[in-house]
C-alpha cells in the first residue's frame, strides 16, 4: 500500500491537567475527601465534589473541572459529561444571586409566564443571562415540587412561593439592597 | 361507585409529621417510632420480606410493583455477595409531584426508620438517599435525623446489640428527572452521566458498584414501619379496595385549595377535589392527570374512579404517583400538552433516539399547533409519534411517559386541536 490511511494518535495524557492540591483549598479537599469515603469509588463523589466547589467559587470553571477529575482520579471528559448534565451545576459565571423560576405544569396552570415576563422585564434580561452589574443570574428550573403553592422561584437554594408582581418587586428590591429595582 | 369518605382511617404515614417543626428521636420515639423496626429486629430477614409481601404492599414511586417481591429478587442467605445496598429514590421530579417532599420535610425520622427495616430485610449494610438537589430543607433535616439516630446507635455496627449494622448516607443529586429512573440513579450515584442501564441484569441482582441493590420509592419505605409494627393484615384492611394500605394524595393546578392528604388507597380523585374545597370560582374541571406529567388524560366522569393501580389503568390512565393535576376550561389542554412535552424533551438523557429526537418533534410540532400554524398533517405526524416513542421502542420509560398525555390529550381534547388549526390561533387567547 503505497498511500496509508493515517492514523491519528491520541495521547491520553495530552488533556489538560491541573494539579488539585495546588488549586482547591484545604477545606475544599477534606470535604471531598469526606464524600469520597462515604463510596466504593472515588469517582462516585462526582457530584458532591462539583457542589462542594461550587459552593466556595459559585461555579466551575475550567481549571476547577480539571482539578477535581485529578482529584478523583477520573477524565475531565467524564467529569465534563457529568458537569453539564444537571441543571444545578453552573459551568459558567452566575451572578451573586441565582434564580430559578419554575416553568413545569402547576406553574404553568398558575399562569408563571405572567411572572417570568415581568422577570425578564425587572431585570433586563433573559432566561440565562446575568444582570449587567453582576447581581442576578435568571435560570428556568423543572418542577420545584411546590405544586400547592405555585407559581414558586427558588432564590439560592430557598423557595419562594405564591409568586404574584407584587411579590417579585419585593424580591427584586431587597435584592438590590433596599433601593428601587 | 363512589365510596363514602371513611373519616375513621388512620394515617400511618402523617401520624408524626410536623412540617413546622419536626420530631426529634425522642418525640418520635415516644409516640410510637422505631416499634416496626424492633419488631423488625425480632425476626429473620426473610420473615420480614415475607410480612410486607403479605401486606400487598405496591412501589408508591409511579411503576406500582409489588415491594416485597422486588426484594424476593436479591440473593440471601450465606452464599450471597456480602455487600448489598439499599437506595431511597427521593429524588422526586415529577411535575405535579411534592409528596416526598412532604414526608421528608415533616417526618425525617419515619423514612430512616423504613430504611432501616427494609435494609435489614434485604440484608444491606449500606444505604443510601438519593434526594433531589433543590430540596434544600429536606436535606437540613434528613441529616440531622441521621446524626441523631447515630448518636443513638440506632445507625452503625450492631444496632441494638444485634448482628445487624447499617450506614446511612445522604447523597444530594444536582437536578435531573431521569435520575428517578432506578438504573439511572445507579449510575448517578456511581458517578457516571446518568443514563438509564440496560436490564437484564436487575439491580437487585448486578446494582450499584456490581452488589445487589434496592431502589424503593421514599414513600413505600415510609409504609414500613407501619406495616412491621402493625402487622400485615392490619394493613391490608386499611384500605376496602383492591390495592392495600395508605397513600399520600394531593392535587394542584387552579383548585381552591391544593395540598396534601393521607387516605385509604382507594380513595376517588372526586373525594381529593373535595378536599381541595373543589375548582376555584367561575372554572370547570376540563381533564385530570392522575399521578404526575406522565400518565394519561382523564376526564371529569372519572372521578368516581378508585386511585388504585388496577382501576385508574382500566379507566385508561395511570395511577403514578397518586398527585393529580386539574386542568381547568380556562387553560387551553394543547398549552398544557405542550408544557408537559417541553419538559420530557428536556429531561429526555439524550440515550435513544426515539425520545431524543422524537420529544424535540413533538414540541416543534405542538408549537406550530399552538401558535395556529398547524395543519392537518401535524396531528397525523403527532400520532405516528405516538407509536415511535411508545414502550419497547426506547431504552426506557421517559419518553412512553411523555407520550401518555399526549396521546390520551389528543383523543380527549381533539376539538380543541380541530380549533388551533381550523381559526388558526389558540381559541383560550383573546
Amino acid at each position: 500500500m503505497s498511500n496509508p490511511i493515517p492514523i491519528m494518535q491520541i495521547d491520553p495524557l495530552a488533556q489538560p491537567r491541573v494539579d488539585y492540591r495546588g488549586y482547591l483549598s484545604k477545606k475544599e479537599i477534606t470535604a471531598i475527601e469526606h464524600e469520597c469515603a462515604l463510596y466504593e469509588s472515588r469517582p462516585a463523589a462526582a457530584i458532591d465534589a462539583l457542589q462542594i466547589v461550587q459552593g466556595e467559587r459559585r461555579w466551575i470553571s475550567d481549571e476547577s473541572l480539571y482539578a477535581i477529575a485529578d482529584m478523583l482520579g477520573m477524565s475531565a471528559a467524564e467529569l465534563e459529561g457529568i458537569a453539564t448534565f444537571y441543571n444545578l451545576i453552573y459551568r459558567q459565571p452566575v451572578g451573586e444571586h441565582v434564580i430559578h423560576l419554575c416553568n413545569s405544569i402547576s406553574c404553568w396552570l398558575h399562569d408563571f409566564k405572567i411572572i417570568a415576563d415581568h422577570l425578564r422585564k425587572s431585570l433586563n434580561i433573559e432566561f440565562g443571562q446575568t444582570t449587567s452589574d453582576g447581581k442576578v443570574t435568571l435560570l428556568p428550573n423543572v418542577c420545584l415540587g411546590c405544586c400547592d403553592k405555585a407559581p414558586a422561584l427558588m432564590l439560592d437554594g430557598d423557595l419562594v412561593e405564591n409568586l404574584d408582581i407584587a411579590s417579585i418587586d419585593k424580591l427584586l428590591k431587597e435584592l438590590s439592597g433596599g433601593k428601587d429595582a | 361507585m363512589p365510596k363514602p369518605m371513611n373519616m375513621n382511617h388512620s394515617q400511618p404515614l402523617s401520624t408524626h409529621l410536623d412540617l413546622a417543626n419536626p420530631q426529634n428521636l425522642k418525640a418520635y420515639q415516644s409516640t410510637g417510632g422505631h416499634e416496626g423496626f424492633t419488631n423488625a429486629l425480632k425476626m429473620q430477614p426473610q420473615e420480614v420480606q415475607q410480612q410486607v409481601t403479605d401486606s400487598k404492599l405496591k412501589g408508591r414511586g409511579g411503576a406500582g410493583f409489588s415491594t416485597g417481591m422486588k426484594w424476593s429478587f436479591v440473593p440471601m442467605g450465606e452464599q450471597a455477595p456480602k455487600n448489598k445496598y439499599l437506595v431511597c429514590n427521593a429524588d422526586e421530579m415529577e411535575p405535579g409531584t411534592f409528596k416526598d417532599r412532604w414526608l421528608m420535610e415533616g417526618s425525617p425520622h419515619l423514612l430512616i426508620e423504613g430504611m432501616m427495616i427494609a435494609a435489614y430485610a434485604i440484608g444491606a449494610n449500606v444505604a443510601y438517599i438519593f434526594l433531589r438537589g433543590e430540596y434544600r430543607l429536606c436535606a437540613t433535616r434528613l441529616q440531622q435525623a441521621i446524626d441523631e439516630a447515630q448518636a443513638a446507635g440506632l445507625l452503625g455496627n450492631n444496632i441494638n446489640g444485634s448482628h445487624f449494622s447499617l450506614q446511612l448516607h445522604l447523597h444530594t443529586s444536582a437536578g435531573r428527572y431521569i435520575c428517578g429512573e432506578e438504573t439511572a440513579l445507579i449510575n448517578a450515584l456511581e458517578g457516571k452521566r446518568a443514563n438509564p442501564r440496560a436490564k437484564p441484569p436487575f439491580p437487585q441482582v448486578v446494582g450499584l458498584f456490581g452488589r445487589p441493590t434496592i431502589v424503593n420509592n421514599c414513600e413505600t419505605l415510609c409504609n414500613l414501619p407501619c406495616i412491621l409494627k402493625n402487622g400485615a393484615q392490619w394493613y391490608t384492611q386499611l384500605s376496602s379496595g383492591g390495592d392495600t394500605g395508605s397513600k399520600i394524595y394531593g392535587i394542584s393546578g387552579r383548585v381552591k385549595n391544593a395540598g396534601l392528604w393521607e387516605r385509604p388507597m382507594g380513595t376517588t380523585a372526586g373525594e381529593i377535589l373535595t378536599l381541595a374545597g373543589g375548582m376555584q370560582n367561575g372554572l370547570t374541571l376540563r381533564g385530570w392527570l392522575p399521578g404526575g406529567a406522565s400518565t394519561d388524560f382523564l376526564l371529569p366522569e372519572h372521578l368516581d374512579v378508585p386511585m388504585e393501580y388496577d382501576a385508574i389503568a382500566k379507566a385508561g390512565s395511570r395511577m403514578g404517583t397518586g398527585l393529580i393535576i386539574a386542568l381547568d376550561d380556562r387553560h387551553c389542554p394543547v398549552g398544557m400538552i405542550l408544557n408537559l412535552l417541553q419538559f420530557f424533551a428536556q429531561e429526555s438523557c439524550g440515550w435513544c433516539t426515539p425520545c431524543r429526537d422524537g420529544l424535540p418533534w413533538a414540541v416543534e410540532i405542538l408549537t406550530r399547533i399552538e401558535v395556529g400554524q398547524g395543519s392537518q398533517d401535524d396531528i397525523d405526524a403527532l400520532q405516528k409519534l405516538c407509536s415511535f416513542m411508545w414502550l419497547g421502542k426506547t431504552f426506557c420509560a421517559l419518553a412512553p411517559g411523555a407520550v401518555e398525555p399526549l396521546r390520551s390529550g389528543m383523543k380527549y381534547f381533539a376539538d380543541d386541536f380541530q380549533q388551533h388549526i381550523d381559526h388558526k390561533g389558540c381559541p383560550h387567547r383573546h
